[in-house]
């Protein structure tokens, strides 16, 4: 990898959003609110405009030199083990700082509208600043424990969001929930770090040991850890972008404001692990194992939440449940080693799921807060705007040709024939899924009867401009944004794939070579493997011709209209349905999915009722009241006492008394000295 | 009964003496509870260092032994006046100075 050229500017990118943070929560309600908003989404739109600097100055490069490098200090120098602090624009964090601004800026000029009346408007902008601070922290760090540092924060920041109304007990617990179960994967993150931290220490000169430059050119040091370590790195990620088996926290982090779910839990935040898991390619190209692990894993993902999405009746919990099904797309194609097809979908995925959110939260504006798609219906007439440009979200969600989602679906479907034509079938289905949910909840909610009560109904109005606004942009985006991977078969040059390519260098080889040019490894690996990649694409289209292309997007596009036509036709024709999701399903299919295939239940039972009894009556009854309390805490206060009623004795006030002991104590030294001295 | 023009004083005898002395001072300060008697122990104390101080100075031809003496008979004086003022004033508030009466020191 080029080692980069120098690029302060880029250190601005983090701290603007951080200066937003600081004047939003020091300052909080002494603030003007025009004040708050104008610093919360001004701080985000100026980093905005940093990273399209950034993206130019990287596009003027040659592109095996597209590296913008800042040094910002040595961070833990510890004998063999050198940490620096630096940050980073290569190509992969280009596109997520282009996406996290970009939708971010987006998303606080929706949320000045949005939160307009709420008591804590600065401490939601504080919150949403120091949000997009972490999350620039974390794509834009040049090593594994910065990215660490980012992926704590943006953790810490989703927990203070979704208890954002914390006086709500639900809320509350359901950012408790977050923070806890993310904690199980992070435990995983940093063991896989120990474990790349130990080979590498020592054998990489004094250079930034865990920095991502310094691992992608030792490869060779890291395949005896690659599969432990490659396995514990995705257990962070199943943790932060939820996937089996962490994505239970999710669904629930909806208790959060709509903004919130649009930016943190759909957009930017929960892709964090798949660009983790790119970002580490050059280490899971080395691993069979695990690779197929995250494969199957994501595509089992996307599989369960979308059953689970087509009975949901929360408007929020399908698109939560939407969300967790296209992470494991994302994950399926990082684990079939398309990890630019994986970045390709976190991005589209980004502008249609924003938009859907932000579109339900103008619904849920308009509805007085009520969720619940039962009352809804009808919409149409009364929120034309939010109405349009969540059909055209729908459309790109489901993968119709030309909206953003098919091509990053279509050719993740593609990359998985590829591997293995029963991986095909299954996401096959899930796009199915997919078409069918989301045509469901636009039945649901915008077409037939309004179901609400007179006075809501009474109320019901269009979101103002300021909320519409963000909308049509990223519904245009939704429409766009897939076209800079227009494919090479439909006569596109897929741009993104290009543009990408330096950064997954290695990964071309995957498979049998990968092991071979590894083995070997040496300066010029990544050479080599450009060289085996450009071969193993023409190996593909050798062997898998363009027809196979055509067919397999021809299918994705037939499934997804067939679907979306028996989904609204289904929810048009028959209202009872509608309101009644069990009439369609039948009895217990649908007690299984409404419960979410009881996961929660399992976990209360397996997991925390067991940890909270071995709490309560070991490390609590017994550890803290008897061991640490009673013997360790009162113990020693009750020796020192016993000692101090043995003293006390001594301290009787009697002058005679102490200079008869002084006395004594005189005769015993003079008698030690004089024998010592003899 | 020894003649006495033949007995020779010599330093074991002076330090003999002092020992006598300092112990019988320790016992007065230890047993008895009159504190103007402990007083009084204190000063024999002191005598028996300095009856050690010259008769050693003496031995060994060096005078500042007797500067010490003169020293530690100042101090001895000064301490004297201080101590027994204080027992003027115990006395005044107590009309006792028995020292096991007066055990502020445990406070």
């Amino acid at each position: 990898m080029h080692e980069g050229s120098p690029a302060e500017f880029l250190r601005w990118i983090v701290l603007l959003p951080l200066i937003g943070f600081a004047i939003n929560g020091l300052l909080n309600k002494r603030l003007p609110r025009a004040v708050s908003a104008t610093v919360g989404v001004g701080s985000v739109a100026g980093a905005f405009v940093l990273s399209v600097m950034a993206f130019l100055k990287l596009r003027a490069l040659p592109a095996d030199e597209r590296v913008l490098v800042d040094h910002l200090f040595s961070w833990i120098p510890v004998g063999e083990l050198n940490i620096d602090a630096g940050l980073m624009v290569d190509p992969l964090s280009a596109c997520m700082i282009l996406l996290v601004t970009g939708v971010g800026s987006l998303i606080h000029l929706y949320s000045v509208g949005y939160m307009a009346k709420d008591e804590g408007f600065a401490r939601f902008f504080a919150y949403l600043n120091l949000f997009v601070f972490a999350m620039l922290v974390l794509v834009l760090a040049d090593s594994l424990p910065l990215l660490f540092v980012g992926w704590e924060g943006v953790g810490l920041c989703s927990y203070l969001l979704i208890g954002f109304w914390f006086q709500d007990l639900a809320n509350s617990a359901a950012g408790k929930k977050a923070f806890v179960v993310n904690r199980v994967g992070d435990f995983g993150f940093l063991l896989g770090m120990f474990f790349i931290a130990e080979k590498l220490a020592g054998q990489v000169g004094d250079g930034n040991v865990l920095g991502f430059a310094t691992m992608a050119a030792h490869p060779e040091l890291l395949a005896p850890v690659a599969t432990v370590a490659g396995l514990l790195l995705f257990l962070g990620a199943t943790g932060k972008s939820a996937q089996i088996p962490l994505y239970v926290w999710l669904p629930d982090a909806m208790a959060g404001p709509t903004p919130v779910s649009a930016l943190i839990h759909a957009a930017t935040m929960v892709t964090a692990g798949v660009y983790m898991i790119a970002r580490m390619n050059f280490l899971y190209v080395q691993t069979e194992v695990a690779m197929g692990v995250i494969a199957v894993v994501g595509l089992l993902t996307a599989l369960v939440a979308a059953t689970i999405a087509l009975v949901q009746t929360d408007i929020k919990k399908v698109l939560a449940y939407s969300t967790v099904s296209q992470l494991g797309y994302m994950m399926l194609a990082c684990g079939v080693g398309a990890f630019a097809v994986g970045i390709f979908h976190v991005l589209t995925h980004a502008f249609f799921k924003a938009l859907l959110f932000l579109g339900a939260g103008s619904v849920i504006h308009a509805m007085h807060h009520e969720q619940d798609m039962r009352s809804m219906g009808g919409l149409r007439s009364v929120m034309p705007w939010t109405f349009r440009t969540m059909f055209v979200a729908t459309l790109a969600i489901a993968g119709v040709f030309p909206f953003a989602g098919f091509f990053s679906k279509d050719e993740i479907l593609y990359k998985a024939f590829l591997e293995s034509p029963l991986l095909w079938v299954v996401g096959f289905a899930v796009a199915a899924l997919t078409a069918f949910y989301m045509a469901r909840l636009m039945v649901m909610t915008f077409f037939g009867e309004n179901r609400a009560d007179a006075n809501t109904k009474s109320h019901l109005h269009e979101s103002p401009l300021i909320m519409t606004a963000p909308l049509m942009v990223l519904a245009v985006l939704s429409v766009v944004g897939g076209w800079m991977g227009w494919p090479e078969f439909l006569g596109g040059s897929n741009w993104l794939h290009h543009w990408l390519e330096p950064v997954f260098a290695g990964v071309g080889a995957h498979g049998a070579e990968v092991v071979g040019h590894v083995a070997g490894a040496t300066q010029g690996v990544a050479t080599h493997a450009v060289d085996a990649s450009h071969a193993a694409d023409a190996l593909h289209t050798g062997g898998h011709s363009v027809v196979t292309e055509w067919v397999l997007a021809l299918a994705s596009l037939s499934v997804a209209l067939g679907s979306l036509w028996f989904g609204f036709t289904v929810y048009t024709r028959r209202q009872s349905v509608a309101t009644q999701g069990q009439a369609f399903l039948g009895g217990a299919p649908h007690r299984l999915l409404s419960g979410k295939y009881f996961v929660d239940e399992l976990y209360e039972y397996a997991i925390i009722r067991p940890i909270g009894w071995l709490s309560d009556n070991v490390l609590w009854r017994f550890v803290d009241a008897v061991i640490i309390d009673g013997l360790l805490v009162n113990g020693v206060a009750r020796f020192l006492a016993m000692i101090g009623h043995v003293v006390r004795i001594l301290q009787n006030g009697l002058v005679r008394w102490y200079a008869y002991s002084f006395a004594v104590g005189v005769f015993a030294m003079l008698i030690y000295l004089t024998r010592k001295g003899g | 009964m020894p003649d006495l023009t033949t007995l020779h004083v010599h330093l074991g005898h002076y330090l003999t003496l002092s020992a006598i002395l300092f112990f019988i001072g320790v016992s007065g300060v230890v047993f008895r509870r009159n504190a103007i008697i402990m007083f009084m122990s204190i000063e024999l104390m002191l005598t028996a260092v300095n009856l050690t101080f010259l008769a050693v100075s003496r031995q060994l031809g060096d005078h500042q032994g007797h500067v010490f003496v003169l020293f530690a008979l100042a101090v001895a004086a000064a301490e004297a006046g201080v101590g027994l003022a204080i027992l003027v004033e115990i006395f005044k508030r107590r009309g006792s100075i028995d020292v096991d009466d007066f055990r502020k020191l445990m406070e």
